[in-house]
């Protein structure tokens, strides 16, 4: 990613040197590059969760905004989605049990946010509604949309609320730090339970509290080659790996029985 | 230690796992229960998806009662004809129940049919075994002998034609309620995911008058089948056996479960039936805590599945 932020920044060398009048920024906007430490995490055994670091690049910058500060950078990683469906419970005949429920459709299962400060210092919640950036809002999509808007607004924040309290949802206020006027290094966190399949890393450029720019990347979450062997086996060869479950447990009970009796 | 969990797709300690399985064996190999009861509720508090608990679970119940039963057989407490006959109705009901579960799911009540179903049938069971274990052992104190088996009390189940000779449990009584009680605890097995081991060790010491120390070998015994028969059918229709998960529960379950058996044979009859008539209520009075008061979280969400892969 280095050696594309230098090829760029050759590219955009001629229109560097043409940045001195005040209208300069209308002609050469910034830009934003990224590029992850990596393109694939394999989850191993002994997985419990890792950071990720994303390394990126902002070009044509203006030197005063950000010998000022004015720059800032919200990088977010968010999983791949899938269909949930939220249920409510009510009480019922003295019993809580399940009685309503609303399905949404390519929920984000995790997303990670960095950001170089409070986020309410770097723009407005307007700024971040029409970005959906940010777990208070990304767009969550009803699967029925001829339901209730006071239903679906009920279920949606429900659904929001559920999800900001596991690890899958996380922010790292500061996590992005700049290591020169243009390069900076945004730290995020893998959950232990971080789902498996193409995670996508986003990352958004302010300028005085105005979007300037994104840029995103991709990374691919793995299961190991053993991990990923009893997983093929366990929906390919239902039966088989059934079959060999069974095998197994009755093997250790048996060694168990050995190695463990106790009369 | 962390662990990554092939199937279930989370990373989670293994020593709390080692330790889970070895609290669920120990008090498997004392009262004979399977532990599926007890293991499935533990796995979704340490959230486990339930799909998951309730398969794997079924998975390490085989290891545990398999090395449980292989200690009953040592000391002759276990009758294979008992079991055998037990297992041929356990079969025709579990086959039964997983249509029903698949119906139920259908309907989408699963859950609370399944909570309903558990806080009875073990807050019934435990209630009854607490108060005939709890006379039974004031009635020791009291200096009586403590006869379980009552000579000339027979109740009308003994009264049934087609009778069998079960020698290991001094036992002559009809093929229909063993065929009987296999079949319907085989039915409520396999919907609430469990080998049924706590209904099955009360129902042979009640209704047939097993005596208890048989009971527990040969509770075992089709425990073993009956969680096996479980795991495939979780394994071939779900696919939510997960044998790390299972492995990790199932080397602590072994382990417990000989000390348990240990442990289970220096306590008399109705000491073991009192504590697990404890067990056994302590699991439904939590069980209905959370079916009763008003829960911390009015919402949960269930994953679908991954969108646009079906």
């Amino acid at each position: 990613m280095g050696i594309r932020f230098v090829q760029c920044a050759t590219t955009f060398c001629f229109g560097l040197l043409a940045l001195s009048g005040a209208n300069a920024q209308a002609v050469n906007p910034e830009s934003i590059q990224i590029g992850l430490s990596t393109d694939e995490v394999y989850l191993t055994a002994d997985f419990s969760g890792a950071d990720l670091t994303i390394f990126g690049a902002i070009e044509n910058i203006d030197p005063l905004v950000a010998r000022q500060h004015r720059y800032d950078v919200v990088v977010v990683l968010e999983g791949p989605s899938r269909d949930v469906t939220v249920r409510r419970k009510d009480r019922v005949l003295g019993m809580w049990i399940n009685t309503r429920a609303e399905s949404f459709v390519n929920v984000p299962i995790s997303y990670s946010l960095a950001t170089t400060r409070m986020p309410q210092d770097i723009t407005d919640s307007l700024n971040y509604k029409r970005l959906s950036l940010g777990s208070d809002n990304i767009f969550l999509e009803p699967a029925n949309r001829r339901q209730s808007p006071v239903t679906i607004q009920e279920f949606t924040d429900a659904l929001r609320e559920r999800m900001q309290a596991t690890s899958l949802y996380a922010t790292n206020l500061g996590g992005v730090q700049f290591l020169s006027q243009n390069l900076f290094r945004a730290t995020l966190k893998l959950a232990p339970s971080v789902p498996v399949g193409t995670h996508r890393a986003r990352a958004y450029l302010f300028k005085n509290g105005q979007f300037v720019k994104e840029s995103s990347a991709q990374l691919a979450i793995l299961k190991s080659g053993f991990e990923q062997w009893i997983y093929r086996s366990a929906k390919q060869n239902g039966f088989l790996y059934g079959v060999f479950a069974v095998v197994l447990a009755i093997a250790v009970g048996w060694l168990g029985r050995i190695v463990f009796r106790r009369d | 230690m962390g662990i990554y969990l092939p199937i279930a797709e989370m990373s989670v300690n293994a020593f709390v796992l080692l330790a889970m399985g070895a609290a669920v064996g120990f008090l498997s190999g004392m009262f004979g229960v399977g532990g599926g009861f007890l293991i499935t509720p533990l796995l979704i508090f340490y959230n486990i998806p339930p799909a998951i608990a309730v398969a794997t679970g079924a998975n390490q119940v085989i290891a545990s009662s398999f090395s449980g039963a292989l200690a009953h057989l040592k000391r002759g407490t276990l009758d294979f004809k008992l079991g055998f006959v037990l297992l041929g109705g356990g079969i025709f009901g579990s086959t039964l129940g997983a249509y029903v579960f698949a119906l139920l799911r259908r309907v989408g009540q699963l859950d609370l049919f399944i909570s309903l179903l558990y806080v009875a049938l073990l807050g019934t069971v435990g209630g009854l075994m607490l108060v005939e274990s709890l006379n039974a052992l004031r009635a020791t104190r009291g200096g009586q002998p403590s006869g379980q088996k009552r000579s000339g009390q027979h109740n009308w189940i003994h009264k049934l034609p087609l009778k069998m000779r079960f020698r290991a449990s001094k036992l002559f009584v009809s093929v229909i309620p063993v065929l009987a009680i296999g079949a319907v605890i085989g039915f409520l097995a396999s919907i609430m995911g469990v080998g049924g081991g706590f209904i099955m060790v009360p129902a042979l010491i009640y209704l047939l008058r097993v005596p208890t120390n048989v009971v527990v070998g040969t509770s075992l015994f089709h425990i073993t089948f009956t969680a096996a028969y479980t795991t495939l059918i979780h394994a071939t229709a779900n696919q939510t056996v997960d044998v790390v998960l299972a492995l990790l529960l199932m080397v602590g379950g072994v382990a417990g479960a000989q000390y348990g058996a240990q442990i289970g044979q220096k306590l008399r009859g109705e000491q073991l039936r009192a504590l697990l008539a404890m067990l056994v209520l302590a699991v439904a009075l939590r069980l209905a805590f959370d079916l009763f008061v008003r829960p911390e979280h009015l919402y949960s969400i269930t994953n679908i599945g991954i969108a646009g892969e079906s």
